[in-house]
This record gives C-alpha cells, structure tokens and sequence, in this order.
C-alpha cells in the first residue's frame, strides 16, 4: 500500500508541476501580451 | 469537595506537554518574534482547548447534555463549514499585494511555478514514512509556504493532522531567514551568488494591473478549478486595491479585516491542538516533513534559475529562484540580505520581489492542484 501511494505521489507531482508551469506560464504570456496592448 | 480537585487529577500528562507547547509558541511569538499574529493566538488557545473538560469545546453535562463551546464553535463555522476564515484572510492578503515588480518582468512568474517543488517532495517523502494519500498531500502543502492555503487543503480533504500541519506552516514561515540560507547555500557556488542582476522595470499601465486579477482568476479557474476559491478571494482582495475607486475598502480588507480574521484564525486552529489528536509521533514526523519541504522549494526554485541560465547571456543570480516560494515579503529579504553579504552593494531585491509575489499565485494554483489530483485517486 506504502509503495502503491508513493508511486501515486509521484504521478501527482509530474502531474502537479506541470500543472503549475502551464497556469503560471499562460499567465506569464498573457501579461506580456496585455503589456503590449495596454501600453497605448 | 471533590469537585475543586477533581480537574487537577484528570491532568493527562499529554495535556501538560500541550501546555508546554503552547507556552513556547507564547515565548516564540513574544521573545523572537515568530509570526507572532498566528503563533501568540494559537499557543494560547492550545493551553485553552487542553484544560480539563474545558468549556471552550463541546461538553456533555449530566442533567444538561450537550453545551456548545466557543472555539469549538468557530472551527464549525469558520474551518470546517467552507473555510470561511482562510479565505477571508485571502482578500486581506490580495489587498496588501502590490503585483508591480511582477508585472514589470512576467518571466519571474515560473520562479513561483518552480518553487513549488518541495511539495510534491513532500507528499512522496510523506506516503514513504507510512502517511495515506489524504494526509500525505494535506503535509506535503506545508511546502506551499501559505498558512492559509496550508488549513484550507488540509481541511478541504480531512487531514487528521490539520493542527500540525498549522503548526509546520507558520513555523517555517517565520524560520525563513534560517531555512532558506542553508538550503540556497547547499546547491550555489559563492561566485553565482555573486551575480549582479540589472533592474529595468517596464511600464505597468492603471490598465494593466487592473485587468491583471481579473485575467489570473479566469486562466486559474479554467487550469485548476478548485483554486478558484483560493486565489478568486486573493484576486478579489487585490482588484479592490488597484481599481482606483474603492480606498476604503482596500485599507479596510488590509487592516482590519485581515487583523480581525489573523485574531480569530489562530485561537480557531487551536481546536485541532487537543492532545488526543496533537501529540503523536506522526506530528514529528510532520514538522520534519515539513522542514524538508520548504528546503526543496527553495532547491527547486534555485536549480530552475541555474537552468535558465544555461540558455542565456546575461546571466541571472539564481538565488532570485528561491524566493519564488510564497513567504512574502520575508523570502525576497532572505536573497537580498545574501547578495548583499556577498558582495556588497549588489542589489537584486526587485527581481527577488518579483519571484516572491509570484510565489503568492503559484502557492495558491499548486493548492488547488493538489486538491483536483488527489482526489481523483481516493
């Protein structure tokens, strides 16, 4: 059971980091993208 | 006269030692200065909750029955029901934010992202040691560095460790100056620490920070919807402070509100400091986990930086990644004050401040990440 939940814990955390690097880098493209258009 | 004595006797020695914890978080809060808002609260209302038959919880009284204690109560309504009082805290919060630095370099935003490692560190280093899924994730969230967050995601999948998770977070937040050194020391060469960074801001128009909470809470509410919560109240706190119209409001959830929700957050916790369900081993176990997952954060972040710096020319002092983490402003602090001693004048606090604010969101997404995941294997 230890293991099977380890192995889970490791899905969740390539899981998760992706995660975090798409929310953050999609917010990261749109700030860019809103500092271009906003400038103006 | 048997009543007068009969609370002394009924004294469990695991009482006492919650009474010795709770006089030094009192003596942490007072004497060092650790978090004291949460720590002072939580250390008194551990000794509260750990008196005998104490009133401020739930007892049953012959003759009577049930009678409703207080901070039993509060937790009810406050935690348990909708985790009314961390989210409060989160409007506060998103109001004391000021996401310029951020805004200015949107690259610091994946410090935060990376930062976030320690915990996913964490829930694996937790399920090893014997922790189910649900506990694992509730201590493995320590890492997110965000008190908060911390109770909300612990509560939100019934941790039974709630208490010491709370403990952990706040506790480490304030070791941060100690923590963080080592850990940044660990995986730096004194010449990368060295690094001279230079700040060009760019222009953050009205506009720009206006748009900025609305655009996060709609991009966060599609990716990881059970943040939505969580950093809609963040986002919500930070549009009153930028919208410009509603001063009031803004100092209000800055002050007050925030002070008031702090006041009762720490006493509320307290409930989850019962011997009975506080003093384990598994708690040690906690607060180790917990150390390791804020030192890995800061790795995570540290190592990122020197990642990126193998495609770039002007090189980054990678120090900036360790203050991803969401321990604000303090972790920016940590890296300045580093740089500093390492080679004086060098100053890199915006681009610290940029990642640490990041941390703030990334801390929050990785909250509700945890969540989504986890539950889709309980």
């Amino acid at each position: 059971m230890m293991m099977e939940n380890f192995y889970i814990a490791l899905e969740i955390m390539g899981k998760g980091m992706l995660g975090i690097f798409a929310a953050l880098g999609i917010i990261m493209l749109s700030v860019m993208a809103m500092s271009k258009i906003f400038k103006k | 006269m048997e009543f007068l004595y009969e609370g002394i006797l009924s004294v469990t020695w695991q009482q006492l030692l919650m009474y010795g914890i709770g006089i030094l978080l009192i003596w942490l809060a007072i004497k060092k200065e650790y978090e004291p808002s949460l720590l002072l609260p939580m250390g008194f209302g551990a000794i509260l909750v750990n008196l005998p038959a104490s009133g401020v919880l739930n007892q049953v009284l012959a003759g009577v029955g049930e009678t409703s204690g207080i901070i039993e109560w509060l937790f009810n309504v406050g935690i348990e029901a909708a985790e009314a009082f961390p989210l409060l805290l989160f409007i506060g919060i998103g109001a004391m934010i000021d996401f310029g630095p951020l805004l200015s370099q949107p690259v610091m935003f994946l410090f935060g992202a990376a930062a976030q490692f320690g915990i996913f560190f964490a829930i694996c280093a937790a399920t090893l040691l014997g922790f189910d899924l649900k506990d694992a994730a509730s201590i493995g969230i320590i890492g997110a560095a965000d008190g908060p967050t911390s109770i909300l995601v612990s509560q939100i999948l019934r941790s039974n460790y709630i208490g010491a998770i709370a403990v952990a977070a706040y506790s480490y937040m304030a070791l941060v100056p100690i923590v963080q050194p080592f850990a940044i020391r660990l995986v730096t060469t004194k010449k990368e620490r060295k690094i001279r960074m230079t700040y060009k801001p760019g222009n953050v128009s009205k506009t720009l920070r206006i748009a900025f909470p609305i655009v996060v809470t709609i991009i966060v509410g599609m990716v990881a919807p059970m943040s939505v919560a969580l950093v809609g109240f963040l986002m919500f706190g930070n549009l009153l402070r930028e919208c410009g119209v509603l001063g009031n409001l803004s100092d209000t959830a800055q002050t007050s509100l925030a002070n008031l929700i702090t006041l009762l957050l720490g006493i509320t916790i307290s409930f989850s400091m019962r011997a009975d369900a506080f003093v384990q081993i598994d708690t040690l176990m906690i607060m180790i986990i917990g150390l390791l997952a804020f030192v890995f954060d800061t790795i995570g972040g540290v190592l990122f930086a020197k990642f990126i710096n193998l495609f770039r020319k002007e090189k980054l002092n990678p120090m900036i990644g360790g203050a991803g983490i969401s321990a604000f402003p303090m972790s920016a602090r940590v890296v300045q004050k580093m740089a500093q001693e390492e080679e004086p004048g060098n100053i890199i606090l915006m681009h610290a401040v940029g990642a640490n604010v990041s941390g703030q969101i990334a801390s929050v997404v990785a909250g509700g990440l945890v969540i989504s995941l986890v539950t889709r294997f309980l």
